[in-house]
């Protein structure tokens, strides 16, 4: 069996990635499963789906655990535990990250042996999260080598019908992008063993005590605690402050914030709190100076970083 | 401890009085609402001391039962039937919030078609709700079993909810005798609640009953409230050893009656079981050994009692007063179950479906039954469960159905 894991932020369109190759291995003869994995979290969090594809009826389900394919559509998501990019990959699972950094980069990164492709990204409309859907699944159908460029196609079309003839073309345009990316690394995701019967990972099975209702109730005693919740990781585009432009009348943008998480800077500049700032861009859309604007998350990531860099040099020298 | 001429929901009343409840969100429905009328009496009497709300919905009334208990207070309420399926919702979910407090149900038919008389598919529609269920056959125990109830729920161990059957109009509007304890001993047998960390309190702001995602963490819940559930055995063996102590009345989870030496046992729930009861007499008298087994204890199902019960019998007979279409007896299942795995398990084990909407059970049904299991016995076939109807019960229906024109619509619809 193929066990394919596609890993993006909500509204990247994994779910439809895990369906045009549901699809398209369905119509090249396999028998299929595709699902996504649904949070209660909304736009820009971690989510993730999967196919599975076999020559006989498929008994498996729920999550893959053991993939054969990882598909990555969002780098920073490495960063992120809880969307459990790495979990259960193996020396022969096949990795395809969507990145502007070379293969060499992230085998350093990631300290694997696996196979790594890295899926150059098209250029993101920056006002959304970009879906890349057809981008993904186009490249997933290659590696596993299991598709030809036709069904792809096939598949595309009957997918993304609904959506109109220019989603279409556009997906169209993207699946091609992608499945041409990984020319390489065709057919070079295989199928793992299954666990035998007799020789299996026994389960730790425990016999379970009961503890009290003040502990066993699901409640929460902890006060404030949603500021542990990091929502800012389900952010995909940043509100920088151009301080030359802001008028500082914090109540107009403050008030705006649905999380709160803009307060005052000691000089009457707002200051918003990225471990928390969402980035649903309301701010930017209400402030009547336009002195926010909005940085796509992994260019404002980096800039910060290298300013960072830039002021530990300075104090250092 | 006086003993006075009581109706079952009188009887319930004062089992909320005794117990000194708090809190009692309250929604009017037949056969219940005396039990509520009459605690509202007391309250405008200043004989009790109790907030009563009224509440637009059975579903409120449960909501704000659990939310109550969650902060401490005693908290008492009551439905029945359609009311208690209304709020069916809300009964897995005060399950899950662990809260103690004690629900009444009048036990009484569901819809369609709808009527007024008992049978317990209504409490049983609420048996896997992670509430537990003791059942009533008298109005003594109907007293007697709030103030078990509480002491069980209220149980560091357990924390659940409790609901407490009684069968409408044989019990609710029935009137009989019924010791009721003084103020004083009940109060010793069941102590004002005893808060714990677990409480929701103003100044100490929590999240009670969160959401959460992903199987690890719903199967602990899930599986604490099942272990809680299995810990309220021992903690009602310990109530009603305190309980037998002050007040002399003993409270088995399994009631047993006549049924050490018999050869053959009737198994029922609730108020009915007093008319097996009277059945076993006659059949004694007649030389036969016959026997009643009674779970008081429904939820938790206290198996090893049950097996202790019923192991060893040559015929058992499960008398059941509801109805699982497509299955029928929900009693017989259960008990099947504790007994399968027995070496020495009752060869014959029938099951009779009675009592549907109050529909009598006459003694000579009870004498049949009995003789249909001597019957098995001897020829080692069980025959197909029973659903008790006589021939003139259906000519009372097709008179009914006359009267409605249902030949002719049959007719209609054949044509
Ligand atoms: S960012 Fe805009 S709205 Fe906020 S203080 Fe500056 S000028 Fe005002
Ligand atoms: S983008 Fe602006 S409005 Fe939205 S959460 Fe961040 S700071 Fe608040």
């Amino acid at each position: 069996m193929y066990r394919i894991r596609f890993h993006g932020r909500g509204g990247q369109g994994m779910k439809t990635a895990s369906r045009l190759l549901g699809t398209a291995l369905f119509k090249s003869g396999l028998e299929v499963q595709d699902a996504p994995k649904y949070g209660a979290e909304r736009r820009g969090a971690p989510m993730l789906a999967f196919v599975r594809a076999d020559r006989r009826p498929i008994h498996e389900r729920g999550t893959v655990v053991s993939p054969d394919l990882v598909l990555v559509a969002d780098e920073t998501l490495f960063q992120v535990p809880v969307a459990g990019v790495m979990a259960g990959v193996k020396a022969s699972t096949v990795l395809a990250i969507a990145s502007q950094k070379p293969e060499n980069v992230w085998r350093d990164r990631l300290k694997i042996d696996s196979p790594i492709y890295v899926l150059p990204q098209s250029e993101a409309a920056d006002d959304e999260i970009p879906d890349v859907s057809a981008l993904i699944a186009g490249a997933a159908a290659r590696l596993t080598g299991l598709v030809s460029q036709e069904v792809l196609r096939q598949a595309v079309e009957e997918e993304i019908a609904p959506y109109g003839p220019k989603a279409v073309a556009f997906n169209l345009r993207a699946a091609g992008e992608g499945f041409g990316a990984m020319a390489a690394g065709e057919g070079s995701v295989g199928e793992s063993l299954d666990q035998g019967a007799d020789s299996y990972d026994k389960p730790d099975w425990i016999d379970l005590d009961l503890d009290l209702a003040a502990t066993a109730a699901p409640n929460v005693y902890a006060a404030a605690n949603s500021v542990l919740v990091r929502t800012g990781l389900w952010r995909t585009l940043r509100p920088v402050l151009d301080p030359e432009n802001c008028g500082k009348c914090v109540w107009v943008c403050g008030s705006s914030c649905p999380d709160g998480v803009i307060g005052v800077d000691a000089n009457g500049y707002p200051d918003i709190d990225y471990q928390h700032c969402k980035g649903c861009m309301i701010c930017v859309v209400q402030c009547p100076r336009h002195a926010f604007a909005a940085i796509p998350e992994q260019d404002a990531a980096e800039a910060a970083q290298a300013a960072q860099m830039a002021q530990m040099e300075g104090t250092a020298s | 401890m006086t003993r006075t001429l009581l109706t079952g929901n009188a009887a319930a009343a004062w089992g909320a009085r005794l117990a000194r409840i708090d809190y009692l969100p309250a929604f009017p429905i037949t056969p219940q609402t005396e039990i509520i009328e009459t605690v509202s009496r007391w309250i405008a009497d200043d004989e009790m001391r109790c907030r009563m709300v009224m509440l637009e919905s059975e579903h409120s009334m449960l909501t704000a039962a659990g939310a109550a208990a969650s902060t401490g207070v005693r908290t008492f309420t009551a439905t029945s039937s359609q009311g208690l399926l209304y709020g069916m919702e809300m009964l897995y979910t005060i399950a899950g919030w662990r809260v103690p407090l004690v629900l009444i149900n009048v036990s009484r038919g569901l819809s369609a078609p709808i009527t007024l008389e008992p049978d317990h598919n209504d409490i049983l529609a609420a048996r896997d709700s992670g509430c537990l269920q003791f059942h009533c056959a008298t109005c003594q125990e109907v007293v007697d079993a709030i103030l078990i109830a509480y002491r069980v729920a209220e149980q560091p161990q357990v924390r659940l909810p409790v609901i407490v059957n009684l069968d409408g109009f044989s019990l609710s509007f029935t009137r009989e005798p019924v010791s009721l304890p003084d103020d004083e001993t009940a109060a010793r047998f069941l102590p004002a609640f005893r808060h714990d960390a677990g409480e929701f309190r103003g100044g100490r702001p929590a999240s009670k009953a969160v959401a959460v995602i992903g199987g690890g963490a719903y199967s602990y819940f899930r599986y604490e409230t099942h272990l809680a559930a299995m810990a309220a055995i021992d903690a009602y063996g310990e109530a009603t050893r305190d309980f037998e102590q002050l007040f002399g009345r003993r409270y088995p989870s399994i009631e047993c009656y006549r049924n050490d030496d018999a050869e053959i046992s009737f198994v029922m729930i609730g108020s009915f079981a007093t008319k097996a009861k009277e059945a076993v007499d006659r059949l004694r008298d007649a030389g036969h050994k016959v026997g009643l087994v009674r779970p008081f204890m429904l939820r938790p199902l206290p198996e090893a009692d049950l097996r202790a019960a019923l192991d060893g019998k040559a015929g058992i007979a499960v008398i059941d007063q509801n109805l699982a279409p497509g299955r029928g007896g929900i009693l017989h299942g259960e008990v099947t179950s504790v007994l399968y795995g027995l070496k020495t398990r009752p060869a014959a084990l029938l099951s009779y479906i009675g009592g549907l909407g109050g529909r009598d059970i006459g003694v000579e049904e009870f004498f049949q039954i009995a003789a249909d299991v001597r019957a098995a016995i001897a020829s080692g076939a069980t025959p197909a469960p029973r659903l008790l109807y006589t021939q003139s019960e259906l000519t009372d229906m097709r008179k009914m159905q006359a009267v409605a024109h249902v030949e002719a619509a049959g007719e209609e619809l054949a044509s």
